[in-house]
């Protein structure tokens, strides 16, 4: 069979917000054989609906199937694989940097400025950037500081929403579909 | 009321309308355990030797009844023993709810005595996997297990209750099982599901255009899966198969959904499918798969598949569409109102060609009759004839359970208990169990292997305890056959492993030690003199058939392959 290209897929994944689901949907990726390259947990408007954002490197066809096996899953409501669609992509980082002068200090902040991140914590010998953006821009930032000498990095990981007006829980023939082997009547 | 944990569990049984559970006691269910002793006039509890055991018997019996089946045991060992019961259900879509215990609260992760993360096992094995912490979450998990097992695409459940909820007290009130829906949980799960969601029928337009294809289609071919079988769909099965005036082959699972004697039926599809049913498969213009999900044993290289034909899918679960082979059309909904609905759109079919094309290769395999030893067909032979016609038939995996399948011809679901999708070898004894227990005045065999049968046969002994006349019949060829196979037709003849000569045990003696009757048959007079006295004892029985070694499952298609290179004709 012929291979399809890999690309980065961003999951939206709807679920109960309950112990065990988080683990239940991530199981469901290592099981399939796959290393998820990001993952953003954390409740919605309503508080007793979590959103899991995943990303994962892979084939539309496998991608698919991966998001059928997730649909299936009785705490999950609802699944999008934002890549087909127009969307939204957000990731904070967070990174501590060494300060070995105070030339240095003034090269960093201009960096800084370019990449519109902020200062939010400075120490003697060290500041701390916070950066928004997608994958690009955080690694683009990361290599310009790299030559100061990064301390400590962190990153929230891909939050991400679809632009216009549509939105996960739209109903569709194909979400009826899934949710008809939940109908407990 | 205030009611114990362990009160509320049992309570629930009976709100399920549960008369019989399978299971091994232990530690952390003591309580539950002893709450059964008030309730033993209605509630049958089977003690197993050995919670394997206890999950194969809780499956036979669902797969036999198509009614939810329990199965209990306590913390550590004893819910890790399940596992591969559980497992064992989950494949083949059969509706268990398993209970155990865990430590009490304040042990739990700590590595306590006899713990064991008993949903962080069972999760990929389930439908769902509950832990209950608190009593009062307690009857409104245990509605859902239910819910969950038996709705759908039916499945195994876990509910692991922590041993203090079991002891601690709640106020308890009775729901009848129809208001189950609207309280709790699953009215919550209801009200999320049907938010976005038409009425559960299948979609008009979807039965529309398969109503076209079919009166398009030249060469139509069906394929009757476990599904057909899981909602008790053989009547409107049957009916939809002569409509269209289509053949139809039946999968492992499907066995039994049409009946194997009909004159449309192609036989088994797949590995060790009739050369009819596999030359169909590559042959057909239109294939409408019901409840089936092309397996790697019925679809061995999806690419080839049908390629000819446009590939239809009925399926409850909508994510085995398209999951297996690339599909041209799909219809979700439960397979007996599926094919209702078709009924009433479908007009009268002829295809007699097609027909005679298809039945001009053979439904069964032919064996040849080998030197004086008893050969498969011969002792299926025998079985078909001294039995009654609605025998219920326990396999274990290996050779013996294809040649039951090709040459029973099983005439109604839930007739054939075996292990398709897991292949569990062990299977079958429990199954049985689980079988007679619920079908008293049916005849009950477990047909088994040598290699097999040395895996649970531990079992014999609540089969004797409970006085479950079963009638086990060995095909014994002193070897794990289906890997001899393997290794004869792909590894040079190097039996690496696979011999099981002078291992014993005896198994005459081995089922007069536990109480039962034991013959060792060499000659289809014999092994027929065996089951009439089998049948007349009412005892159990083990019937030890010695089979020539090298017997092969004819046909084979190699895993991979395309579906008509026969490997073995």
């Amino acid at each position: 069979m012929m291979q399809e290209p890999q690309k980065l897929h961003t999951l939206a994944v709807l679920v109960d917000n309950a112990a065990g689901v988080l683990s239940q949907v991530t199981r469901l990726f290592s099981r399939k054989g796959y290393n998820i390259d990001s993952l953003a947990v954390g409740p919605t408007d309503d508080p007793s609906v979590s959103r899991i954002t995943i990303e994962i490197t892979t084939d539309d066809a496998r991608a698919r199937l991966l998001c059928n096996q997730l649909r299936k899953q009785i705490p999950v409501h609802s699944v999008t694989d934002l890549t087909e669609r127009p969307n939204l992509r957000r990731e904070l980082m967070l990174v501590k940097v060494r300060v070995p002068s105070s030339a240095a200090q003034t090269k960093i902040l201009e960096v800084a400025e370019v990449f519109r991140a902020s200062v939010v914590d400075m120490y003697p010998q060290c500041l701390t950037l916070a950066v928004i953006g997608d994958d690009d821009k955080a690694q683009g930032l990361q290599r310009m500081l790299e030559e100061f000498g990064i301390l400590e990095l962190a990153r929230t990981g891909t939050v991400a929403l679809e632009r216009g007006k549509g939105t996960i829980s739209d109903q569709t023939k194909m979400k009826g579909e899934f949710d008809y082997g939940k109908n407990l009547l | 009321m205030k009611c114990t944990g362990a009160k509320i569990l049992v309570e629930c049984l009976l709100e399920q309308g549960v008369d019989t559970v399978f299971g091994y006691p232990g530690g952390t269910i003591l309580n539950v355990y002893d709450e059964l002793v008030d309730y033993q006039d209605r509630i049958r509890h089977i003690l197993t030797s050995h919670e394997q055991g206890a999950a194969h018997a809780a499956d036979g019996y669902a797969r036999s009844t198509g009614r939810v089946g329990v199965c209990m045991a306590t913390s550590g060992p004893g819910a890790a023993n399940l596992t591969t019961g559980i497992a064992t259900a989950y494949l083949d879509s059969s509706p268990v709810v398993f209970i155990t215990c865990n430590v009490v609260g304040s042990l739990i992760g700590k590595d306590s005595f006899q713990e064991v993360d008993m949903t962080g096992i069972a999760m990929p094995i389930t439908k769902s996997a509950f832990l209950v912490r608190r009593v009062e979450e307690l009857a409104d998990t245990l509605r859902q297990a239910f819910a969950i097992a038996g709705s759908g695409r039916p499945g195994p459940v876990l509910v692991d209750i922590q041993k203090d909820a079991t002891a601690a007290e709640t106020e308890y009130t009775p729901l009848p099982r129809e208001q189950h829906v609207t309280h709790g949980g699953l009215a919550a799960l209801i009200h999320r599901a049907s938010q976005n969601f038409r009425p559960p029928e299948p979609d008009q337009e979807d039965l529309d255009i398969l109503a076209r294809m079919i009166r398009e289609a030249q060469r139509p071919f069906l394929i009757c899966g476990g599904g057909v079988v899981l909602s008790r769909a053989q009547k409107e099965y049957v009916e939809f198969a002569e409509r269209l005036d289509a053949p139809s082959a039946f999968t492992i699972m499907g066995c039994g959904g049409i009946p194997g004697k009909h004159p449309l039926s192609t036989g088994m599809v797949g590995m060790h499918g009739s050369q009819a049913s596999n030359i169909a498969v590559a042959n057909c213009d239109l294939l409408i798969a019901v409840g089936c999900r092309f397996s790697d044993r019925v679809a061995l290289d999806p690419a080839s598949f049908a390629r000819q034909a446009k590939v239809v899918q009925i399926d409850i679960d909508r994510s085995e569409i398209d999951k297996n082979v690339p599909t041209t059309h799909h219809i979700i909904g439960d397979a007996r109102r599926v094919l209702a609905c078709l009924l009433e759109r479908v007009e009268q079919g002829s295809h007699p060609q097609w027909k005679e094309k298809v039945f001009s290769y053979p439904r069964q395999p032919q064996y040849p009759i080998s030197g004086d030893t008893l050969n498969p067909k011969q002792v299926c032979g025998a079985i078909k004839r001294i039995l009654p016609q609605d025998t219920i038939v326990a396999t274990d995996v290996g050779q013996h359970q294809m040649w039951c399948i090709q040459n029973f011809l099983f005439d109604y679901p839930g007739q054939l208990l075996t292990s398709g999708g897991f292949g569990t070898m062990g299977f079958g004894l429990g199954a049985a169990i689980g079988a007679k227990v619920s079908h008293p005045d049916k005849a009950v065999i477990h047909v088994t292997g040598d290699g097999s049968f040395r895996m649970n046969c531990n079992e014999l002994a609540t089969e004797a305890f409970y006085h479950l006349p079963i009638i086990t019949i060995i095909f014994n060829n002193q070897t794990l056959g289906m890997v001899r196979q393997w290794q004869t037709l792909c590894y040079k003849k190097r039996y690496s492993q696979t011999d099981l000569d002078h291992r014993g045990p005896d198994f005459v003696l081995l089922a007069q030690a536990y109480g039962l009757e034991g013959r060792r048959v060499r000659t289809v007079e014999q092994l027929e003199q065996a089951l009439k006295e089998a049948l007349e004892s009412q005892k159990g029985f083990v019937i030890d058939c010695a089979i020539q070694k090298d017997e092969m499952v004819r046909p084979m298609v190699a895993a991979g392959r395309k579906i008509t290179d026969f490997l073995v004709d």
